[in-house]
């Protein structure tokens, strides 16, 4: 379904990927964990098309070229990217915000749009889904929200928009325990066997919620590992350390059910 | 109305050995101004003499007075002189009912949206609409004279209540007020006027379409609206105009006069012809707009101002009685080379009475956008209130925000709080609107009708959605 070839991305001299591979089926979930720094929120913005970035290589979804489409191009191919810094946009609702998106899509597809009663449906089972209040829908998109209320808004969106892809970049960051549970039950209910997931986080705390079908290690730019869920537990126990030093001699890693 | 219009024709047919033509149906006086030109006007409109001698005064104050050069504008040298003061649009005499307005008239509102019809209507609008100068058609007469609420063209209150106009016309505005209020005064053509009586909640918006049709016709409305003692009153004024090579002047004059305990809403939507992406014609705007109010009175001036190639504007209350509230709210949109320089002006006369202003400047393209402000707390205006709050919003690194605030304490009980903020919209906004499937310029859209949002709140619902439409329709073309 993504199918993701010899991807590099720089801003200006300074080369953040460097040739990453990736290819993600329908129905499946991966998990892409990597140190500070690495370029796992890169990746993410050079798959959801923001600007800035010079990109190289491949990305397709379903056979079409991502790279050459508008962000908005993008959301309409079935993109959706859970962004780690959510943006306020004061004076706009929630709600009107969220219909206006669905319809952009829905009308770039050639749908019909949802008028506001029958968008009311859909929002309220996408609320109950991440545990909001009514009153969350008429509050400006993410305008004094607290850190745990914009991370279950863009899940919200996500469950809204139905995506055929969702890349979460690091939606853990800022949770509090229970928050955290209430974001991964609202992922857990949104995998489906046509939708796929990228999950970006820098903890393996968030994959005890979500289990991923891979893990993917991610370091300087380029993915230098990839196993099942038990690599996640394996950089629990000691760190990105050996992976970084990897690198450097390509030596085989212990401990590593690929 | 039909006996002024008979009146106007009349007068038309006899005057051609002034040189007035009536083609393309239209009847315009040749270009210039002197005091034959007011008394030209005057008799077209069958004054009586009081209105006439009104208006010689305030030509004669006009001849001594200097165009004001304070506000931040550009402006190429008016030539009054080349300017047509009247342009009237042929009409059958007697209009018995709507069928009877001349089908090119209904066709250029239905083109602009404005519901005449009745059953077009929004449910509770009445409409008096302005083609250049004359008024012509009324509507919802009857249900307002019903609650005894007077709703008539200017020209047709000076002939059926001359004496509600005599008490209350340039007793907020006087006629040597401004240079532009002055002209205004000679020559005004037509405008509006409202009288709610005593007690009376007027039981329907009322609402004006003013629309200049003609070539080089400046445009020199007149409104007044009087709200008596414990009334209350809605009024929206919306404005188009289209495409112009010229430069148009447009010099009106509102006055307001909220009597004790009254409220008067006052909102308007403008949308004149900004001129061209080379910033050739557009609308000149410079407006008088003053209200005065009474005890326990409220003022609450709303304007969204999207058009016009200058604009200089600056609604205000006098807060005359105790207690007495004053409002403004305001978005004002400069895109291309639109300049406007737009404020308000609170001045405090009576104890506890309190102003808010509310101003929200867009900048796009090329455009510069000043706010310009007087809050006054005169030494009687015993522990009166005002609060401030300026907001600009840059879309472009060509255009421009500024505000100059002036005010001015004389009582040391009072109390000013003053707010400013300059924002521009974030790339991240856009990228995140974008990345949610909207377009670049849905997304600009939204974010900008976000930053409004305060004083949409305080149009009329059905006004609001159509203020956001034309917000939306400014901004096409100016992003990135």
């Amino acid at each position: 379904m993504l199918h993701v070839e010899n991807l590099t991305a720089s801003i200006g001299e300074t080369p953040i990927l460097k040739g990453l591979d990736l290819d993600v089926g329908a129905g499946q979930v991966h998990a892409i964990m990597g140190p500070n720094g690495s370029g796992k929120s890169t990746f993410a913005h050079t798959l959801a098309g923001r600007d800035g970035y010079e990109i190289g290589g491949t990305v397709t979804l379903d056979g079409a070229d991502l790279l050459e489409m508008e962000p908005e191009a993008r959301a309409a191919a079935g993109v959706f990217m859970g962004f780690q810094y959510p943006v306020e946009i004061p004076g706009v609702n929630n709600m009107y915000f969220l219909r206006t998106a669905l319809n952009s899509v829905r009308r770039t597809r050639g749908d019909d749009e949802i008028g506001a009663r029958d968008f009311l449906a859909v929002a309220q089972e996408a609320m109950d889904l991440v545990e909001m209040k009514q009153d969350f829908l008429y509050r400006s998109v993410n305008a004094g929200f607290s850190g745990g209320e914009k991370k279950r808004n863009e899940i919200l969106q996500m469950a809204v928009m139905q995506p055929r892809l969702a890349v979460l970049d690091e939606t853990d960051s800022g949770l509090d325990i229970d928050a955290l549970r209430v974001v991964a039950a609202g992922v857990n209910a949104l995998r489906g066997p046509d939708r796929s997931m990228i999950v970006i986080t820098h903890y393996q705390r968030l994959l005890d919620y979500i289990k991923p079908d891979f893990v993917h290690v991610l370091v300087d730019g380029k993915i230098v590992e990839s196993g099942d869920h038990t690599l996640a537990l394996h950089l629990e126990d000691h760190g990105y350390a050996g992976f970084v030093n990897h690198k450097f001699d390509d030596a085989p890693l212990s401990g590593v059910t690929a | 109305m039909s006996e002024t219009i008979r009146g106007i024709e009349e007068l038309t047919e006899a005057s051609y050995e002034y040189g007035f033509s009536t083609d393309l149906d239209t009847d315009v006086a040749p270009p210039g101004l002197t005091e034959d030109t007011v008394r030209l006007i005057s008799a077209k409109k069958d004054e009586p003499d009081w209105l006439l001698e009104w208006r010689l005064k305030a030509f004669a104050a006009w001849q001594e007075m200097e165009e004001p050069d304070w506000a931040k504008l550009k402006i190429a040298p008016i030539d009054y002189q080349s300017i047509s003061y009247w342009a009237a649009p042929k009409q059958k005499p007697v209009l018995e009912s709507m069928d009877e307005v001349d089908p090119e008239i209904r066709e250029m509102f239905d083109k602009l949206g404005i519901p005449l019809h009745e059953q077009k209507m929004l449910s509770n609008v009445a409409v008096d609409a302005i083609v250049d100068s004359v008024s012509v058609v009324t509507t919802f007469k009857e249900t307002l004279a019903d609650a005894g609420v007077i709703f008539s063209s200017f020209s047709e209150a000076v002939q059926e209540h001359p004496e509600l106009v005599r008490e209350h016309l340039g007793s907020v505005v006087p006629v040597r007020d401004n240079f532009f209020a002055a002209l205004n005064s000679a020559v005004f053509s037509d405008g509006s006027f409202v009288y709610i009586p005593k007690g009376v909640r007027c039981p329907m918006e009322l609402s004006t379409y003013f629309r200049i049709n003609s070539m080089n016709t400046g445009q020199f409305e007149r409104t007044l609206i009087v709200a008596d003692e414990d009334s209350h009153v809605s009024y929206l004024e919306g404005c188009t105009a289209p495409q112009r090579d010229e430069n148009q002047l447009h010099a009106a004059v509102v006055e307001l006069v909220a009597k004790d305990r009254a409220e008067i809403k006052y909102s308007t939507v403008q949308n004149w012809y900004p001129g061209d992406e080379n910033g050739v014609g557009g609308i000149y705007n410079f407006v008088t707009k003053r209200a005065r109010a009474h005890t326990d009175a409220k003022i609450s001036w709303t304007q969204v101002e999207t058009g016009s190639a200058i604009t200089w504007k600056y609604p205000s209350v006098i807060l005359q009685g105790d207690r007495s509230i004053g409002e403004f709210y305001s978005v004002a949109l400069t895109s291309k080379h639109q300049q406007a320089d737009t404020g308000s002006k609170m001045i405090h006369i009576g104890a506890d009475t309190s102003s808010s202003i509310i101003s929200k400047g867009i900048s796009a393209a090329q455009g510069q956008n000043t706010y310009r402000g007087l809050v006054k707390m005169m030494r009687s205006a015993e522990d009166a209130r005002n609060y401030t709050q300026c907001d600009s919003l840059l879309l472009s690194k060509e255009s421009g925000a500024h505000t100059v605030p002036y005010i001015e304490v004389k009582n040391p009980t009072a109390q000013v709080e003053h707010e400013a903020s300059t924002s521009t919209v974030g790339e991240d906004q856009l990228y995140y609107c974008r990345q949610r499937g909207m377009n670049e310029e849905d997304a600009m859209a939204m974010i900008v009708n976000g930053f409004c949002r305060e004083v949409f709140d305080e149009l009329p619902m059905e006004f609001a959605v159509e203020a956001q439409r034309l917000l939306s329709m400014s901004l096409e073309g100016s992003v990135g």
